[in-house]
């Protein structure tokens, strides 16, 4: 099995369809947050709407790291680059998130800035090696999934007696997020926006596992389904949650079985707890502040805390009139309720995060979905 | 060829200022490197240009900028890459190429070894194809004010008699066809650059396709459009096309080839094949009734081996390119927007 086909079979693929029609009580509509950019991604990238009955609706989350950094954390790390004179290390992703006046990490590069696009953090790690004469930060973003990576470089840059090399550390954390959409006044007592269940992330669960979901499920009684990220995988799930739904059931259960266990990857999980502690507050493009929602790096290994290396200073958001990234991110509004959507804001002009990321709502919907809107 | 004290030191010597300033130095470059792997009798006459006779019918005539990094890389160079590239662009009107001009802007310090062996691909690329480079141009810049190499290839072509290819003719009801893999280029680059390590076995699939081309337009002379999906990949030239023509395309996920190491290669690194570049591809587009005539004489050829029908031209005058996926759903293939950028978890 070579994992890349067999999980987006056609054959399958109507098998599932038919279930789910069959499945589906049509007296009622299934509201069903796909929390993970992933999923979004998925969904659209294969037309699995186009499988679904009327009554299934996917809602898009805030699941997407890059969507949810306040363009504070950018306008920090252009100041490293232009102050401080760093190579600055980041993920593809983050170069064209627009932040303040526009600017951004890929348009800092073309005025000269050292901007250089890794794909893991072992090129970091490699560009510190080589630069022994120059500060390499490393611009961390990401949920559960992508922390464990960043524990281990600093692990490696402390073991090598690395002195060049500290970390920007904007990790996040899911069910932080969850709890704030969840508990947000449109869900829990306006409900202008009805989130009947979730799709729970595929690999934020592989480290955390599925254990940390059942709170959600027990507390706010909604089902969640971990599924996996190839589209029969959102499928299956959607079948899942559709059938605890019509029984009236609220548990966590796992469909990506293949990769998440109940209590995930403990190794990892142990790693993180050595070198992370929880920020007490963390501003979320969106959702505002979070309490306990982010990771700082502990003092112990303080000289890899980019924040504690340099003197950054406070550098207030400034959102752009008219963008509608913060109610998308929660589900409240869809990318076609946005003014800016497809007429000032294109992926080649994003005014904000949601159309940049491959992971946002906004990018997903123009680059996979728009023609339905249009013919 | 005149007479020089010393040969041109090809093993560690390097380009210097003097090479471009028109002097016996530069002289001695072009005779001991250019003329040598080149060799053909109108650039032996040794005059800033050519002069050759126009045969009758259209000419067709395109130009390229090669700027790529690395120079060297699995299945080409950038040498090789520049005759490839114009050759195709200029075979694309269903010409046939005649000749090619080659311009050279050189950087201080860049090795003559590595010169001797990117002139030496392209003599090699020119001599395979049939078609000569007979005029070029050298200039040297100072250390730091260039990339080492960029070249620049002008190729002209006659168009036969009966031919009218052009990226605006695309009709409702034509079949599309693919000549072979796709993203083949793109990731044997990725796989050698700086920073991105992982090791596959794919080449760049750089190549001439002005023969099979020549055999196409000669079994069916109805061909309407021609396009090799380079930057941008197929996707690209897709909208390119259906934006021209002014109609919509669809095509089938299933029906598109791929080698199974290249999907694995993009499932890596978050891209999309349909958007990688393809140096020795072509898309054509054709009156359906002449589908299988057109895959048949690609199949027969050996650049041709795995070509595909993969869609067809439809009524939109929005012009979208939208695909049915594997899984059975739909989806727009829109336009790249910036570079391909791979995703972060």
């Amino acid at each position: 099995m070579k994992y890349i086909d067999e999980f987006r079979s056609g054959e399958l693929a109507q098998k599932l369809a038919t279930k789910i029609e069959q499945a589906v009580d049509p007296a009622r509509d299934y509201r069903l947050m796909e929390f993970c950019g992933g999923h979004t991604h998925a969904i659209f990238r294969y037309g699995v709407q186009d499988l679904m009955p009327e009554n299934i609706h996917f809602i898009h989350g805030p699941g997407c790291p890059v969507c949810v950094l306040p363009t504070t954390r950018i306008d920090q790390a252009l100041y490293l680059l232009e102050q401080e004179d760093v190579i600055l290390c980041s993920y593809g992703d983050l170069l064209r998130v627009p932040a303040s006046d526009r600017n951004s990490l890929l348009k800092a590069k073309a005025a000269g800035a050292d901007v250089r696009m890794v794909y893991s953090t072992q090129d970091t790690l490699k560009i510190a090696r080589d630069n022994p004469d120059r500060e390499v930060v490393f611009f961390a973003i990401g949920f559960e999934t992508t922390t464990p990576p960043t524990a281990v470089a600093i692990q490696q840059a402390a073991a090598e007696g690395l002195q060049n090399l500290s970390v920007f550390c904007n990790h996040v954390l899911t069910p932080a997020a969850i709890q704030n959409i969840l508990e947000s006044p449109e869900v829990r007592e306006i409900g202008t926006v009805t989130i009947d269940g979730f799709f729970g992330p595929s690999h934020v669960s592989a480290i955390i596992g599925s254990r940390p979901y059942e709170f959600f499920a027990e507390e706010f009684q909604r089902p969640v389904v971990i599924a996996g990220f190839e589209p029969l995988d959102v499928m299956q799930s959607t079948l899942m949650l559709v059938q605890q739904l019509n029984e009236g059931r609220y548990e966590v259960e796992n469909e990506y079985h293949r990769v998440v266990t109940r209590e995930g990857n403990t190794k990892a999980q142990a790693l993180v707890a050595e070198m992370f502690e929880l920020r007490p507050l963390f501003e979320w493009r969106g959702l505002g502040a979070v309490p306990y929602s982010a990771l700082r790096i502990k003092q112990s290994y303080a000289t890899f805390d980019s924040e504690q290396r340099f003197n950054i200073p406070d550098i207030p958001s400034r959102e752009i009139k008219g963008c509608e990234c913060p109610a998308i991110l929660r589900g409240a509004k869809v990318p076609s309720d946005c003014k800016l959507f497809g007429t000032v804001c294109t992926p080649e002009n994003p005014m904000g995060s949601c159309m940049v990321s491959s992971e946002g709502a906004c990018a997903a919907y123009w680059s996979y979905g728009r023609f339905r809107e249009q013919s | 060829m005149r007479p020089y004290t010393t040969k041109l030191d090809l093993k560690s010597g390097t380009v210097e200022m003097n090479h471009g300033s028109g002097g016996r130095a530069m002289a001695q470059l072009i005779d001991e490197l250019f003329v040598r792997h080149f060799d053909n009798e109108l650039l032996r006459q040794a005059n800033d240009m050519a002069t050759f006779e126009i045969p009758a019918g259209r000419m067709s005539i395109s130009t390229d900028g090669h700027v790529i990094s690395p120079l060297f890389f699995p299945g080409g160079d950038i040498g090789s890459l520049s005759i490839h590239g114009t050759l195709n662009d200029v075979s694309m009107s269903g010409a046939r190429p005649l000749y090619i001009a080659a311009g050279f802007i050189l950087e201080e310090g860049f090795p003559l070894a590595d010169l001797d062996r990117i002139i030496a691909s392209m003599g090699a690329a020119s001599k395979q194809a049939g078609v000569p480079v007979v005029t070029g141009d050298t200039k040297v810049v100072e250390r730091g004010s260039g990339d080492g190499i960029f070249i620049t290839t002008t190729a002209v072509g006659v168009v036969p008699e009966g031919i009218n290819i052009s990226g605006d003719r695309a009709q409702p009801g034509d079949v599309i066809l693919v000549s072979g893999t796709l993203g083949d280029h793109g990731v044997a680059i990725l796989s050698s650059r700086e920073h991105l390590e992982f090791e596959t076995t794919i080449e760049s699939d750089s190549a001439a396709l002005h023969g099979m081309i020549a055999n196409l337009v000669n079994a069916v002379p109805e061909i309407h459009c021609l396009r090799d999906p380079t930057r941008g990949g197929l996707a690209t030239t897709l909208n390119e096309m259906a934006q021209q023509s002014g109609v919509g395309i669809e095509i089938r996920e299933s029906n598109l080839p791929v080698q199974p190491a290249v999907h694995a290669a993009c499932e890596l690194l978050g891209l999309d094949p349909l958007y990688v570049a393809n140096e020795g591809k072509l898309v054509c587009i054709a009156p359906a009734e002449h589908a299988e005539t057109l895959l048949t004489t690609m199949h027969k050829h050996p650049l041709g081996n795995n070509a595909a029908i993969i869609g067809e031209v439809v009524e939109d005058k929005l012009g979208f390119v939208q695909m049915k996926t594997q899984l059975g759903g739909s989806r727009v293939i829109d336009w790249l927007a910036g570079e391909q950028l791979p995703r972060i978890c």
